[in-house]
């Protein structure tokens, strides 16, 4: 397949009370097979997927957060979280999980994946894309 | 015009299937190609042949498997949200040990990867759901 398009996931949800989340990155990690142009993007609640320190333990609920560090493995390597909805939840950069890939460009490096953005950096990406899949 | 669809909430609860359905059957005969229907989330719900709504209101199952073969529309399930929420063709109820299959006729089971194929494959993929 020759064709590469620009693909965004747009997460908008917290990680648990819906399945919007976890099935979302499902796609992502499956999407990571065919090699297009791929970011994420993580806006209002959605900025609570990348929290650390995630404890499901007394909600019964399956903690799927570790999966997020294997973003990095699957070439998946641009997350934008968008700081407006970071700091109107009271959460800073600290906040998050440390999300890193290694470029092979540039001898194995190790880089950050997260990029804390504006809302207006933001819908400036929104606009280049091909496919917006939005869970 | 080449679309692909996006189902991502049940029938009934909620209106993204009457959305998608409406636009698709306006898509095809408006001369428009649709390319794939692919149902994710709760939208799985919208492939169980095993709906039966009261006689007086449309029967958003039944209205999907009349355009598929009307059109030959490739309708999608995704399999994986298909498990978690129990709908089987013949051959996932004969791997899981289920006593009976619900898929209704013209969707199939596949994949996530059908998804991201419908998105390159496209022109445009339309979301419908919250």
């Amino acid at each position: 397949m020759a064709t590469t398009k620009k693909f965004m996931y747009v997460n908008r949800h917290p990680p648990y009370g819906t399945v919007y989340a976890l099935e979302g990155l499902e796609v992502v990690l499956v999407g990571a097979a065919f090699e297009q142009d791929v970011s994420m993007a993580f806006i209002g609640d959605g900025v609570f997927q990348l929290k650390k320190g995630q404890d499901t333990s007394d909600s019964d609920m399956k903690n799927f957060s570790p999966a997020y560090k294997a973003l990095g493995d699957y070439e998946v390597n641009k997350l934008y979280v968008e700081r407006e909805s970071l700091n109107e939840r009271g959460l800073g950069d600290d906040d998050l999980m440390e999300l890193t890939w290694e470029d092979e460009d540039d001898d194995w490096s190790e880089k950050p994946s997260i990029h804390i953005i504006s809302r207006v950096q933001l819908a400036d990406l929104l606009e280049e894309q091909d496919v917006i899949l939005h869970f | 015009m080449k679309f692909s669809v996006m189902v991502n909430e049940g029938p009934y609860t909620h209106q993204a299937s009457d959305s998608a359905y409406n636009f698709t059957r306006a898509a095809l005969a408006a001369g428009h190609e649709i390319f794939r229907v692919f149902f994710y989330h709760d939208g799985v719900n919208n492939g169980t042949r095993m709906t039966t709504p009261p006689q007086d209101d449309r029967h958003i199952v039944n209205r999907w498997s009349e355009l598929a073969e009307e059109h030959d529309l490739d309708l999608v399930v995704c399999v994986a949200a298909a498990q978690r929420r129990g709908i089987v063709d013949a051959d996932e109820a004969k791997r899981h040990n289920k006593d009976g299959d619900n898929i209704a006729s013209g969707f199939r089971i596949s994949g996530l990867g059908q998804l991201i194929e419908a998105g390159i494959e496209a022109d445009r993929l339309l979301v419908f759901g919250d």
